[in-house]
């Protein structure tokens, strides 16, 4: 049922992603409506998933599909909490599309699939540490999309011409603060998640693999998060240099992310 | 009508070429001199703003060699120059000096500044003698036509003016200006107005840096602002986040080493330029800086372009106004031509008159008053029968812009002469007015 439900969910985040295609080419608020309302029915439909899925008792939480589906949900509360903040839905040009792509590959894949490295009775921590790390990682493709609207508005700004999607596009200092602020709140998360998940890899396995991939890439992962709100707080790094950071720590995020394919300490079965 | 015009304006030349013909205030009475002492040219004068340069003249024989004096002037080449250059004459210069005076030519449709630039360029070249009777005409009527284009159509009306689209910008780059600084560099009145434009929506404080550093400090106390001293203009420029600047430096004096600063000093907050100095103020590598946003004059007009169509329509209606007009100063002008023919013509049979008279009396001795009286009732009852068709034609004529025409067959048969190929036509012949009719047709 609770895969119905996330179907469901995948429909209506699938009108979101035909509005990000159009929104780069013209402007329609009324289709913004739809979109923005297709994807708050979206949203309840995804809630509706997860909370089956928890109370199924057949909480896995850690296997990828739902890893997914939680990632896409998280994304877009973080996109719905921007657009009550600033009344925009042009991030969603970037949201929508990673939101269905994750949501996508949750509904339709195999499930569920079992973590098995895991000692069951770490199980709370575990949900902590991956909720913690999703809301860090919706956060940081948050902040990534930020990056690249910033960039789409400041050539656009810079080429001196008007047309809808510089009308479309929020100003460069909200886009600006769009993506600081995900910058800002998703870096605790991300580091008490990498926190949690090192206590539990510890009491697992009584030690700390740091040239296993997965802990390697989360690593490099965070340095690159601190670098990027290290450089934006210190010297306000904006347009094509965060752009380019923003770019690296996504790009770190999915490496993170594809270690779990080759963790020996970290991986989902079966994938 | 030897109206002669050429220039150039936002539209016929990128910024690039109008700043290498850009003339100081200081510079113009100098060019009027130079403009009328050259071949061919009776009066002239020189429109000179940041989107336009333009010398409109009145010529002896309607084609002067304008572009020969824009190439001597400026040391430019034919090649440089001439690709850009727009040129009327006659009834089409009317036309443009008209559009330009009611603002349809300008960058910003409607905008109310133009017309005070035309005056003041109308004022400098009559103080120097360079504008006399036919210009004077001309830009008399401009002013009458730009005043009735503003009360009859609604093209001036919530103008979409520099200073609105300067917020207009603004706010794409920094969503609101509540809190944003404002520094004017220059105090000109644009400035000034996009600066009153701004500080209407939210700006929080501005800086005035000026050459002259009472105006500045006047400036600054009426928007209850700070004056700067120029020479620590970069000091504090980074303090603003809008920078309008329109000084009348001959180079940029806003270069890329000052933008480099201004963002490192500001944690890369973006700023944004405002430049509508003609030459720029700005450098175009400064412009090229991530986090720096510069509008020159023209890409002011680029954003503008949106606001253009709502206006459309009525710069329609101005648009028929100024055609009207251009009739009506046409047939004015031609009416003007047809005057002096019906004066010598008058003047002519008048003198024929007075020499039939005087014959009369040689041969019949004394008239008695009651005589003369008759004598001169019936002569002028003559003289006036005679008249009237010629005359009612001539006007008629004018009006249908036929003048030259009748004109010219007028004099002919009368054998009417220009003032300055002699006094009058030959009447005092005994042989009266067949004999001057057999004389034009030697």
């Amino acid at each position: 049922m609770s895969l119905l439900w996330l179907r469901f969910a995948l429909a209506c985040y699938f009108i979101g992603l035909i509005y990000a295609f159009v929104a780069l080419t013209r402007t329609s608020d009324l289709f913004s409506r739809i979109a923005l309302h297709a994807a708050s029915l979206g949203m309840v439909f995804h809630f509706v998933s997860l909370v089956e899925l928890f109370l199924s008792r057949q909480v896995v939480w850690a296997s990828v599909h739902n890893g997914e589906s939680l990632l896409a949900f998280f994304s877009m509360t973080f996109f719905m909490i921007i657009y009550a903040i600033y009344q925009t839905t042009s991030p969603g040009v970037v949201v929508f599309p990673v939101v269905f792509f994750l949501t996508f590959v949750a509904a339709v894949g195999q499930q569920p699939v079992l973590l098995t490295s895991f000692v069951p009775y770490k199980g709370w921590l575990v949900v902590a540490h991956i909720i913690l790390i999703f809301t860090g990682y919706a956060a940081l493709v948050l902040s990534f999309g930020a990056s690249l609207l910033y960039l789409l508005q400041e050539r656009r700004l810079k080429a001196k011409k008007a047309n809808s999607l510089t009308d479309f596009l929020p100003a460069l200092e909200v886009i600006d603060q769009i993506g600081y602020r995900s910058l800002l709140l998703g870096f605790p998360f991300m580091t008490l998640g990498l926190v949690t998940g090192s206590v539990v890899a510890v009491a697992t396995y009584g030690r700390m693999d740091f040239l296993d991939p997965k802990i390697l890439l989360s690593v490099l992962m965070w340095i690159v998060y601190m670098i990027m709100v290290f450089t934006r707080w210190n010297s306000g790094w904006r347009g094509r240099r965060a752009a380019v950071l923003a770019s690296f720590a996504f790009i770190a995020a999915l490496a993170a992310w594809a270690a779990n394919y080759f963790s020996t300490i970290h991986r989902f079965t079966a994938s | 009508m030897r109206y002669q015009l050429i220039g150039i304006n936002h539209k016929s030349a990128p910024i690039e070429v109008r700043e290498r013909l850009a003339i100081p205030d200081s510079h113009l009475p100098d060019i009027c001199r130079d403009l009328t002492a050259y071949p061919g040219i009776e009066e002239g004068m020189v429109i000179s703003t940041c989107n336009r340069v333009e010398l409109v003249t009145h010529t002896t024989n309607g084609s002067a060699d304008l572009r020969g004096f824009l190439h001597d002037h400026f040391h430019l080449t034919a090649q440089e120059l001439d690709a850009h250059l727009y040129e009327f004459r006659e009834q089409d210069a009317v036309r443009h000096v008209f559009r330009v005076a009611s603002s349809l030519d300008s960058m910003v449709v409607g905008e109310a500044q133009i017309l005070g630039q035309v005056k003041e360029a109308y004022a400098t070249a009559r103080a120097v003698g360079s504008v006399r009777g036919q210009l004077d005409q001309l830009f008399t009527r401009a002013f009458a036509v730009a005043k009735r284009v503003r009360s009859e159509t609604a093209v001036g009306s919530s103008s979409v003016s520099v200073a609105s689209v300067a917020v207009e910008l603004a706010k794409k780059i920094f969503g609101t200006l509540q809190g944003k600084n404002v520094f004017l560099v220059g105090a000109g009145k644009m400035s000034e107005l996009a600066a009153r434009h701004l500080m209407a929506h939210g700006c929080a404080s501005i800086f005035v840096a000026n050459r002259t550093y009472d105006r500045a400090t006047g400036l600054a106390e009426k928007f209850n602002g700070q004056a700067i001293k120029f020479d620590d203009l970069y000091d504090h420029c980074d303090r603003a986040d809008i920078v309008i600047t329109s000084t009348g430096a001959p180079h940029a004096i806003f270069r890329r080493e000052h933008g480099e600063q201004f963002l490192s000093r500001r944690k890369n907050k973006p700023m944004f330029f405002i430049d509508i100095a003609v030459p720029r103020d700005v450098s175009p590598e400064m412009a090229k800086l991530d986090g720096i946003f510069a509008y020159d004059i023209d890409d002011l007009q680029q954003a503008v372009s949106s606001h253009v169509a709502d206006r459309r329509k009525e710069a329609e209606f101005a648009e028929a106004i100024i055609s009207s007009e251009v009739e009506r100063f046409e047939a004015r002008l031609n009416t003007l031509d047809v005057v002096p023919t019906i004066v010598s013509l008058q003047d002519h049979l008048e003198t024929i008159r007075q020499a039939e008279i005087d014959r009369v009396r040689g041969r019949m001795g004394p008239l008695t008053p009651d005589q003369e009286m008759a004598v001169e009732a019936l002569t002028r009852g003559i003289i006036n029968k005679v008249m009237h068709t010629p005359i009612t034609t001539l006007k008629t004529a004018a009006r249908d812009a036929e003048a030259t025409t009748v004109i010219d067959v007028v004099r002919r048969l009368f054998n009417l002469r220009d003032k300055d190929e002699g006094d009058t036509p030959q009447a005092d012949s005994k042989e009266g007015p067949s004999r001057e009719v057999g004389g034009t047709r030697r």
